[in-house]
């Protein structure tokens, strides 16, 4: 509202768009977007099933204690379990652990020390699907803001942007997140007065976190030159707008469906990647489990105990698959068009 | 031309100079990274591991450090802190199974990402669309040492169809070669026939609706000319360039995961070796190696991508 002191105070324009302001006729491209996604019944059927497993994965202390009666890292070489109405050990004398089979305890089979594999599967859901979502996390927000400020600022920002963009590109992802996770779970990581312990879930997370920043990086800085060129950026400009605000106010929201498609697509590819550094050794240490490290695990002994390997990779299957499922499912709905793609 | 290739040069060697510093003040500012005690052995006393970080220049300021290193890396003289090999004969020794492994899963991956993508894309909507879109999905959402670990477990020990795991050479043995690396191709280009195929069907499936494909059908072309020289044309170009990346990628170092379950001794489980020995001379000479495939495909792919569209102009 300009203010009725001024001489400018009558402006017949402002007040007819004044009187037109509220709701324009159609829909906004959110409750479009909306609409497009309800009618996907295989991509919401999929989230659904993603909210299962996170659900279930929350609730691991509760299944643990009510219906297990085990916790994650209890050995059990010496018990007992029913099974079929008799009485048959957990682990065997000559070291193979019972497989799944229908009852409260040792629904999923047990490991090679008589833990549960049920229990221990819930626990692993917890850390990868938080190493998975954190590092997401991390990617985007500093993916975004790279982005944003390489694009807008162009020159020479840009062009450090882009240096950065073309290190972290080139560092091979796995080969550096071994070798940052090897060398981090020793000695742990200092960062000021923060110490991050060696066997911590954060070292993991921090390394896929941070290699895969230009794999967002590179198609924002690309949408934001595009953008920055457009009339509703100059028309931020010539009513006085600082650079900050153009860039949060008015980029920010043009990028929202990139960014949130992105970022469900990523989520899915860091647990994949989790589970492979998990696999060599270098993601979460044991004896914190992870989907990663109880493969690791049940493929040394996947001839006397394949349901060790296979049951967390079907977790990870599903998680992963639900939300590509959905994340496509959303890319439709949002936009189109949309090119979107990240590997690892 | 010759200006891009310059100044891409120059990107590529300060990209890989970057890598370089990165890598080495890593590895020497964390705790665990003493190669003193690496050199001499855990049961070593504080008298010889001195004596080590003497003979070795560890006391020597970190830049005079870096730049013996970088010589070493360059002249092929790298020699690894905990078992003395030379770094570069280990690497090279890896790149036949790497080679076998990667160049036989690239050229299934494309075939068979091409040819699911076309079909999806013909059939869009309609069965077999679905089908392929299905299977695309969970081909993306498999993690491949799993996928690997599986196929071990039923086609080796369930049922000897294959040979379990290692690699043999070419040379040695073709048919035994062949057996060798089927699994191994199989679970490895998985994940790039469902990322391909899924990208090449929406490609296509926006080039079906360009103005110069209804163009081309109007001037009365047959429908596989407008197929072949209209659509593929342009939908395939994306294709080509991240094929180059992908490409790259993995055999810089990508199919680490691959090697590891299936036992093929590459470039991989070279560097997943060294890895986690926290050998500082390996993983320099592994990452800068990695590095250095994936900078010098990106520029070949950028001039590749310029060629096949005329629209692009090559900007470095």
């Amino acid at each position: 509202m300009p203010d009725p002191s001024t001489e400018y105070s009558f402006d017949p324009a402002a007040e007819v768009a004044e009187r037109e302001v509220g709701e324009p006729p159609g829909l906004g491209p959110w409750r479009l977007a909306a609409r497009r996604l309800r009618r996907n019944r295989v991509a919401l059927g999929f989230l659904a099933l993603f909210f299962l497993i996170v659900a279930l994965c929350l609730a691991a202390p509760l299944y643990a204690d009510h219906v297990a009666g085990i916790g994650p890292s209890d050995n059990n070489l010496t018990g007992k379990v029913e099974r079929g109405g008799e009485q048959r050990d957990v682990v065997t004398p000559d070291g193979t652990p019972i497989g799944p089979g229908f009852g409260k305890e040792y629904l999923l089979g047990a490991d090679a020390n008589g833990r549960d594999v049920a229990v221990r599967l819930l626990y692993g859901g917890r850390n990868s699907l938080f190493v998975g979502f954190m590092s997401a996390l991390i990617t985007t927000l500093i993916a975004t803001a790279l982005g944003l400020i390489a694009g807008y600022f162009r020159g020479k920002t840009d062009l450090a942007t882009r240096t950065l963009f073309d290190i972290l590109w080139s560092f091979p992802v796995l080969l550096f997140a071994i070798a940052l996770g090897t060398a981090l779970a020793v000695g742990g990581l200092d960062l000021g007065p923060i110490h991050i312990a060696g066997n911590s879930i954060w070292i993991p997370t921090l390394v896929i976190g941070f290699v895969l920043i230009p794999y967002l990086g590179r198609p924002i800085r690309g949408q934001v030159l595009s953008l920055r060129e457009k009339e509703f950026v100059q028309a931020a400009e010539a009513s006085g707008m600082g650079p900050w605000r153009i860039i949060f106010g008015e980029l920010l929201p043009n990028l929202s469906s990139t960014i949130i498609v992105f970022t469900t697509l990523i989520v899915a590819n860091n647990i994949i990647l989790e589970a492979g550094l998990s696999f060599l050794g270098a993601g979460i240490q044991p004896p914190a489990p992870s989907w990663g490290n109880l493969i690791a695990n049940g493929v040394d002994r996947l001839v006397t105990a394949p349901h060790l390997a296979i049951v967390p990779g079907l977790a990870i299957v599903l998680t992963v698959l639900s939300l590509n499922v959905f994340g496509d499912g959303l890319r439709d709905a949002l936009d189109p068009r949309a090119k979107l793609r990240l590997r690892a | 031309m010759a200006r891009f290739a310059v100044r891409r040069l120059a990107n590529m060697i300060f990209v890989l100079f970057a890598i370089s510093v990165i890598t080495f003040l890593i590895f020497n500012v964390i705790p665990s990274g003493d190669p003193a005690l690496r050199i001499a052995g855990r049961q070593s006393n504080e008298v010889t591991r001195a004596q080590v970080r003497e003979d070795f220049g560890f006391n020597d300021p970190v830049y005079v450090q870096y730049l013996r290193m970088m010589e070493q890396t360059i002249s092929g003289d790298l020699i690894s802190y905990s078992n003395r090999v030379n770094v570069r004969e280990e690497l090279v020794r890896g790149i036949p199974a790497t080679a076998s492994l990667v160049i036989g899963a690239a050229v299934i991956w494309l075939f068979f990402g091409v040819l699911f993508g076309v079909l999806s894309a013909l059939y869009a909507g309609r069965a077999p669309d679905r089908l392929l879109t299905v299977l695309a999905m969970v081909g993306i959402s498999l993690p491949v040492f799993w996928v690997g670990a599986l196929l071990l477990y039923y086609l080796t020990f369930k049922v000897t169809l294959f040979p379990a795991g290692g690699y043999v050479p070419l040379t040695e043995d073709p048919a035994s070669w062949f057996s060798h690396l089927i699994l191994p191709w199989f679970a490895l280009s998985l994940v790039f026939i469902g990322f391909y195929s899924r990208l090449l069907r929406s490609n296509m499936l926006d080039v079906m609706n360009e103005d110069y494909v209804r163009t081309a059908r109007a001037k009365g072309l047959s429908e596989r000319r407008v197929l072949v020289r209209h659509v593929m044309r342009n939908a395939l170009i994306p294709i080509a360039t991240l094929f180059g990346l992908d490409f790259a990628l993995a055999f810089g170092s990508g199919a680490i995961l691959t090697e590891s379950v299936f036992g093929l001794q590459g470039v991989g489980q070279y560097v997943a070796d060294s890895v986690g020995n926290l050998d500082l001379p390996p993983i320099m000479g592994t990452t800068l190696y990695a590095a250095f495939f994936v900078v010098f495909f990106s520029a070949i792919v950028d001039i590749v991508y310029a060629r096949l569209d005329p629209r692009v102009r090559l900007n470095p």
